[in-house]
């Protein structure tokens, strides 16, 4: 697969509007009477609301309205449908739009103000009052698992919702045969997200029809509207749910969230347009987290090296509500055995509730979680056998020859979990050459002399991509030779309107900018999934190959009756279908699609059905796999502990590349993303639940200052498993990225160093390791 | 709050505006004026995105008070280049894919723009510290350093 535009690094048709300031967020969105949003908050991790007293904010300048859960009960009630329903979840989780009664964490909303402005509303948010009954709250997940712990939710006897177990394989017997064991404990930190845009929700309601439409900084907007309208017990035709310009997703912006309901519940009371922006110590408070787990692995090996089988147990912390099902824990099964070969796998999964802000995907679900456990494990076993780390990797990888490869775990439809293809040793081998990891004692010396530790890290994964079950395009040529593109996938800065304009260019013979591309309208597209999970460039871009593909044989079809040449005889090229060869003889897009737009009495050629256009859906029946092996370098300053990264390789295969330039830049962030993960990004919380870190002077996330150049290596391995051979690539930087600094770190303190199980790590734990160290060596 | 009275140039046309004491001059700029360009990410100094010149110098918008822009020269992104006529550093983000969302790009062509003024030859760490001041969740930032540093090349030919 490729053309003049697929697989070219075209630059992107996004940045001319974006660059001049041009961008439409919801935050730029003006209505004629529109309403502003603040939200009344809870600054306590657990209690219970006796009275809330609006008087006073009601009297403030501009305020309007003050609505608590009670004043929608004629408009809809009780709590929000679940985004993701799991057998093992007997009764949702979910937030109500505005806290009914008991409120379980920090910023969970209680009330919304509206006022003629921010800070009007803003004002009277600070002056309700509340009565409170507060309640004994947990924010450490270990103590939240154990028996005796105070309960998250008062009704509930227990904080754990749910038990998975997943695995393959004879665990006991692999373990009594193999020649080692190890144990390790592993605390993964949980970490916020932090998309540069904070959410924002813009709801309108139409005077004469009562139509609902909602702008929203959604990774999943028809899943706004599906559960939208359910929960109002409305037609989602009368929902009409969009998502302008997006600043950044990564995973957060994919759930359905309490204040999209309680805006669009405030718009429908008051019949007039209400905005609400969050702000960013709200995002800290009230947009879902991820990360936090804390696990205990047993890891079987032999003496050569090879990994042979793992058993385990996790304590995840999935906060307060589950709105979103289990799908992270899931996410952390379906993530082993990554690239290795395991003879057996034996996992439990306690998912338990906290009175922290929920969890939900962050850049890479849990995938990132289980890369740290997996790498670190491998490093772990080379140090026991006093072998060399990549050794350890090559022995128990998958082998390209073994592709495509059933792992042994099942999918969620229960069919078994297959990689379609790939070379993981051959990505490993690739990474080492190119960081020159054989020099690499020269560069440690060097170092050295300098006082600095120089560690090599290495990391690998592999990546489910292209989730089912679907996403759809439509394409129409108009009468005026332009190419539409309509698709419910929504945008949050991946460059899909290239992407797909590449594909559909390709397909019919046209130049780029000749086409439009209209993503996540629900008026415009009607059917749609999410924008996560790297899913979009296999569902969408294979759904705008076929619908191009139907679209291009209609025209042909066309011209082969109006020239009278076969149709094995066309093409299509500069924006007409033309006889091979001859290019003189030809019919313009354009006229194709003005004659099928029809004329009066005048019957269309070849019967055929009217409208140059058509859409196609595609079914992603079966994941695709993405993998790559990073290798980078840190150096860290004894006396500070400061650890920089200061070189990062990246192997990466996700099949056949659309576009390097866009495909590169997912990586980098990506990379950054983890590297933020392993050195800076540190969510705190005292023990009753109340957050201390929210703002940027406390939550450090990377910045330019800190990283370092990333270099990057395709591998192109296409997927057999859609039409145009691609695999997702969204995630792939961050998944590996932790484990490979954190893999530097360890290797930069050297051999009598500890074993470092725990992310992010501070300078201050750095100095104090290296104290340690001495006081022991010396 | 009685407003205030206030005269400044932006983007080299003088302007009168009468102002709310409170309001910071990023939310003056997107919602009093218009000019959506310059976004909003933490409004307390940290992210950059808000990010405007103000006399020649970055400001961040968000801490700055826009009655404070009585007697000054402001200039936003809206003063750069147009959709058909980029600037090069703008042109220099787009052929580097010095941009994802486009929610920090504002911000960091301000901070860039003003910094190439006074730094026209800069080295790569001369860039990233330039901008360790803005956040970008997306990009990684090389796209964004080499955008500053092929713009510089490009303006010593
Ligand atoms: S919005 Fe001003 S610095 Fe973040
Ligand atoms: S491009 Fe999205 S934050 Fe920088």
């Amino acid at each position: 697969m490729s053309g003049r535009f697929f697989g070219a690094a075209v630059t992107r048709v996004e940045d001319a509007r974006l660059l001049t300031g041009k961008g439409h967020y919801v935050d730029d969105i003006e209505l004629a009477g529109m309403l502003h949003a603040a939200f009344v908050r809870a600054s306590f991790a657990h209690g219970r609301i006796r009275s809330i007293d609006k008087s006073d904010a009601l009297a403030m300048p501009g305020v309007v309205a003050i609505y608590t859960m009670d004043d929608f009960a004629d408009i809809a009630q009780g709590p929000m449908p679940p985004m993701a329903q799991h057998p093992l979840l007997k009764t949702p989780i979910t937030y109500h739009p505005l806290s009914d009664t008991e409120v379980r964490h920090v910023g969970e909303a209680i009330a919304i103000v509206l006022a003629d402005s921010r800070a009007n509303a803003e004002d009277a948010a600070a002056a309700v009052m509340l009565d409170v009954e507060y309640l004994p709250a947990v924010s450490d997940v270990v103590l939240a698992h154990e028996a005796n712990s105070p309960t998250t939710h008062s009704q509930h006897a227990s904080n754990i919702a749910a038990t998975m177990t997943a695995g393959f394989g004879d665990c006991d017997k692999v373990f009594a045969k193999a020649d080692h064991v190890l144990t390790e404990q592993f605390d993964i930190h949980r970490g916020g997200c932090h998309a540069m845009e904070c959410r924002g929700v813009v709801a309108n309601i139409d005077l004469l029809t009562d139509a609902l439409t909602i702008s929203t900084s959604s990774q999943s907007p028809y899943m706004v509207r599906r559960h939208l309208a359910a929960y109002l017990e409305r037609d989602e035709n009368d929902v009409r749910v969009m998502t302008p310009d997006v600043g950044g997703g990564f995973g957060p912006k994919a759930n359905v969230y309490a204040e999209e309901f309680a805006v669009a519940l405030s718009a429908i009371k008051i019949r007039r347009p209400v905005k609400w922006i969050e702000d960013r110590q709200e995002h800290f408070v009230a947009t879902t987290q991820q990360r936090g787990q804390v696990w205990s692995l047993d890891v079987a090996f032999d003496n050569d090296g090879r990994m042979r089988a793992i058993r385990g147990h996790c304590i995840h912390d999935n906060g307060a509500y589950a709105p979103y099902g289990l799908i992270l824990p899931a996410t952390a099964i379906a993530s082993f055995p990554g690239p290795y070969a395991l003879e057996a796998l034996d996992l439990t999964i306690d998912v338990v509730l906290t009175n922290l802000v929920p969890t939900s995907p962050v850049r890479g679900a849990c995938r990132p979680n289980v890369a740290f456990l997996l790498e670190r494990l491998a490093d772990r076993i080379a140090r026991h056998l006093s072998m060399d780390r990549q050794e350890v990797r090559r022995r128990s990888f998958v082998k390209a020859e073994q592709m495509p490869y059933i792992t042994g775990l099942k999918t969620r439809d229960g069919s078994p979990i297959s990689y379609d293809s790939g070379d993981y040793t051959g990505a490993l081998n690739l990474v080492l050459d190119k960081i020159a990891a054989k020099d690499f004692e020269a560069r440690r010396n060097e170092a050295k002399r300098r006082g600095k530790l120089r560690g090599l890290g290495i990391a690998s994964c592999v990546e489910d991509t292209g989730l089912g079950p679907f996403e759809g395009a439509s394409i129409r040529v108009t009468p005026a030779g332009k190419v539409i593109v309509a698709t419910g996938a929504s945008s949050q800065g991946q460059g899909h309107r290239t992407a797909f304009a590449q594909i559909a260019a390709d397909a019919l013979g046209v130049e780029l900018e000749d086409v439009t591309v209209e993503t996540a309208d629900s008026a415009k597209f009607p059917l749609g999934i999410s924008t996560i999970a790297s899913r979009i460039a296999v569902t969408a871009g294979s759904s705008v190959q076929l619908a191009a593909d139907k679209v291009r044989a209609k025209a042909i079809t066309f011209a082969s009756h109006q020239l009278e040449v076969g149709a094995h005889d066309l093409e299509l090229e500069g924006g007409a279908v033309q006889v091979k060869g001859v290019p003189e003889m030809k019919i313009k897009l354009s006229e194709i699609a003005r004659a099928l737009a029809g004329t009066t009495g005048v019957p269309l050629p070849g019967n055929m059905e009217p409208d140059l256009a058509a859409t196609a859906y595609f079914n992603s029946n079966a994941l695709t796999f993405a993998y790559g092996a990073n290798a980078c370098e840190v150096e860290i300053d004894p006396e500070t502990g400061d650890v920089r990264v200061v070189r990062y390789v990246v192997v990466h295969d996700c099949g056949k590349l659309i576009n390097p330039l866009i495909v590169d830049g997912q990586i980098r962030g990506g990379v950054v993303h983890g590297i933020g993960n392993a050195l800076f990004e540190r969510m705190i919380y005292d023990e009753q639940g109340q957050p201390l870190t929210t703002t940027y002077g406390d939550y450090l996330l990377p910045m330019a200052s800190e990283m370092p150049p990333i270099e990057i290596h395709h591998m192109e391995t296409p997927s057999p498993r859609n039409p145009i051979g691609v695999k997702g690539a969204g995630e792939g930087g961050t998944i590996p990225a932790a484990a490979c600094v954190i893999s530097a770190v360890e290797d930069a303190l050297g051999p009598n160093g500890p074993f470092i199980p725990v992310h992010p790590i501070s300078p201050h734990q750095i100095v104090t390791w290296l104290k340690g160290k001495t006081a022991a060596s010396g | 709050m009685t407003e205030r009275s206030v005269a400044f140039t932006l983007n080299g046309e003088q302007r009168e505006a009468k102002i709310d004491p409170r309001m910071h001059l990023g939310d003056f700029l997107r919602h009093s004026l218009g000019l959506t360009g310059t976004h909003i990410g933490c409004e307390h100094g940290v992210c950059g995105a808000c990010t405007v010149i103000v006399d020649g110098a970055p400001v961040r918008s968000c801490l700055m008070l826009a009655v404070q822009v009585d007697g000054c020269r402001v200039e936003t992104v809206e003063s750069l280049g147009k959709p058909g006529e980029l600037s090069p550093l703008q042109q220099a983000f787009a052929a580097n894919h010095g941009l994802q969302c486009g929610f920090c790009t504002p911000g960091m062509l301000m901070t860039l723009e003003a910094f190439l003024r006074t730094t026209p030859a800069p080295t790569e760490q001369d860039v990233r510290a330039a901008i360790s001041g803005n956040i970008c969740r997306c990009t990684g930032y090389q796209g964004i350093v080499q955008s500053a540093l092929d713009t510089a090349k490009a303006n010593q030919k």
